[in-house]
């Protein structure tokens, strides 16, 4: 046959070419750039009053300092549920059905799922980094060492959240159950130094904070964008990146281990008449 | 191209296919024609590798859809009701990417004339999900085309449709029949569709084939027979017999001037299947109670 190709190899570049159009569509989105920028909005316009306010034990603004969580937070609602989201919403609306019904359909979209969400994630922290390099005094987005960390912290917490994200997606059996997940997601975020200090809080608090990747993905992104200085107001008075390495290093791990067996066997149990079902109830909320 | 012999499927204590047995030869176009629960799109979901069989044997291109791997899959097209799915993607570029899937295995359509043989070259850059219900079900017809596939399923293609929407469906599924050697099994509870568009009909009621045959083999079989109408002190009497001429003397005969609005004509196939029906559905109704 000419040209000679693997049909996996070109489920694969079917699913970049996928990943391009998704992308493209949710960026030209007024929906997707809403669910996407706002809570970093919300977010900012908040720091911003807090600007004056300052971190404990540092002469530094509190609203600035915390920028760098903000983000790492839209990271996992935006991009870790969003895939979630997307991957159920998939499946009571055909659109796995469809992939299971072309050769290799399943690995070209759920190529497309993930790169795309993981292109959303990068816009969603690169889009209001913008703005807030000029809004917020003190962060450092001009050194070469920010760019450097982010982008190890930036690839690590990607497979771990799209992984954790892929796995929750296959586990929901309707979009509504997603909300449950959001309540302990709100929990884990407050208490995940996002918005002060997790050094404030009682040690059982940061224990438990420090168990999930957020916190770890959160104080990434502080080393990054953040003056050194800074590490002061840290646990251990340390950036802690070997730590941070490690734990956002095991998250994607365990995730990547889980995520390709559930993902098939939520692969494997679709059909038609359930689709069905869920279209059905689906129709009766509506 | 299809195989079935005696196929069952159970779902918990309910049995929905009890016995199944047809075959689907190359180029055919079969019509499996039921009511609504009679096992129709169990059937074909079977026979997609979408869902797995309780017993009996099954064979789609002499492989058991069961272990269908991705090349033989390569070789079906599958027609699904779609509802939201991809309503941003436009019309060209689906079909340009599901195109993609299948140049290992076989040389799939070119999207342009794929749009041109389903009539949606006009919607080529419409989002799906700013196409009508008929053009956004003629999308599905393309994305089963789209690999040349020697057998397409299609799944009660025409619900939910208004008449002229059904109408060019109908010349739309005819001149695929026509165009290359496709064999085509579609599911109906519509036996005027089923007797449009099929060269054979399988009529399948409570989880069994009662009949098969084309269209014409079906008619013969039951034009035989006439149906007698009456009214007999006050009840309605419906009688499908073998002679109807006697039958009428021999009422006469009987009732004399009781009889009442006598009506004596040929039956119709039409009668028949909607007198099956019917049966199936009290039956249903009575186990349900």
């Amino acid at each position: 046959m000419n040209p000679p190709t693997n049909p996996r190899a070109v489920a694969l570049r079917a699913g970049l070419h996928r990943a391009r159009l998704e992308l493209r569509h949710a960026l030209t989105s007024a929906q997707e750039l809403w669910n996407l920028l706002f809570f970093p909005a919300v977010g900012m316009f908040a720091m911003f009053l807090f600007r004056g306010v300052e971190v404990p034990g540092a002469a530094f603004s509190l609203g600035t300092h915390a920028i760098p969580g903000i983000l790492a937070m839209n990271m996992m609602f935006s991009g870790m549920m969003g895939l979630a989201i997307t991957l159920t919403m998939d499946r009571q609306d055909g659109t796995l059905l469809r992939a299971k019904a072309t050769p290799n359909g399943v690995i070209g979209y759920l190529t497309g799922r993930i790169l795309s969400r993981g292109g959303l994630i990068v816009a969603g922290l690169l889009i209001p980094l913008v703005p807030a390099a000029f809004l917020f005094d003190g962060l450092e987005p001009a050194r070469a060492s920010t760019w450097l960390t982010l982008a190890w912290v930036l690839t690590l917490g990607l497979l771990a959240l799209l992984s954790i994200g892929a796995i929750l997606g296959s586990l929901f059996t309707d979009p509504q159950a997603s909300g449950i997940v959001m309540v302990p997601l709100t929990a884990l975020a407050a208490i995940s130094g996002v918005f002060y200090p997790v050094s404030a809080f009682p040690g059982w608090v940061e224990q438990i904070a420090q168990a999930f990747p957020l916190y770890w993905l959160g104080l990434g992104m502080r080393s990054a964008l953040l003056p050194d200085s800074l590490a002061a107001a840290e646990i251990g008075g340390s950036w802690r990146h070997l730590e941070t390495a490690g734990m956002l290093g095991l998250w994607a791990a365990v995730g990547l281990l889980l995520a390709p067996r559930v993902l098939r066997r939520m692969a494997r149990r679709e059909s038609g008449t359930d689709l069905q079902a869920r279209r059905k109830k689906a129709m009766q909320w509506s | 191209m299809i195989e079935v012999r005696d196929l069952r499927m159970r779902y918990g204590s309910v049995d929905v296919l009890r016995g199944v047995d047809f075959r689907v030869g190359r180029g055919e176009v079969v019509a499996l024609l039921g009511p609504n629960g009679a096992g129709k799109t169990t059937t074909v979901e079977i026979l997609e590798g979408f869902r797995m069989r309780s017993s009996g044997e099954v064979q789609v291109f002499g492989v058991d859809p069961a272990r269908g791997d991705e090349a033989w899959r390569a070789r079906l097209g599958v027609v699904l009701q779609s509802w939201r799915d991809h309503g941003r993607w436009k019309v060209r570029d689906i079909l340009d990417h599901l195109a993609r899937y299948y140049t290992p295995y076989r040389d799939p359509y070119d999207p342009d004339e794929l749009m041109a043989l389903v009539g949606l070259t006009e919607q080529a850059h419409t989002p799906l999900a700013k196409l009508s219900g008929g053009q956004r079900r003629r999308v599905d017809v393309a994305v089963g085309l789209v690999g040349r596939p020697e057998l397409l399923f299609l799944d009660e293609p025409t619900v939910g449709f208004d008449p002229q929407a059904r109408q060019e469906f109908h010349d739309l599924v005819r001149r695929l029949a026509d165009l290359e050697d496709t064999a085509i099994l579609l599911t109906t509870h519509d036996l005027d569709e089923a007797e449009r568009l099929a060269g054979r009909i399988l009529i399948l009621l409570d989880g069994v084939i009662v009949a098969d045959g084309t269209p014409a083999e079906l008619a013969e079989r039951v034009s035989g027979k006439t149906e007698v109408r009456y009214t007999l002190h006050g009840r309605r009497h419906v009688e499908h017999v073998e002679d109807g001429t006697a039958h009428v003397r021999d009422l006469f005969a009987r009732h004399g001037d009781a009889l009442a609005d006598l009506e004596v004509r040929r039956t119709r196939l039409e009668d028949v299947y909607l007198s099956m029906v019917r049966d199936f559905e009290s039956k249903q109704r009575t186990e349900a109670a």
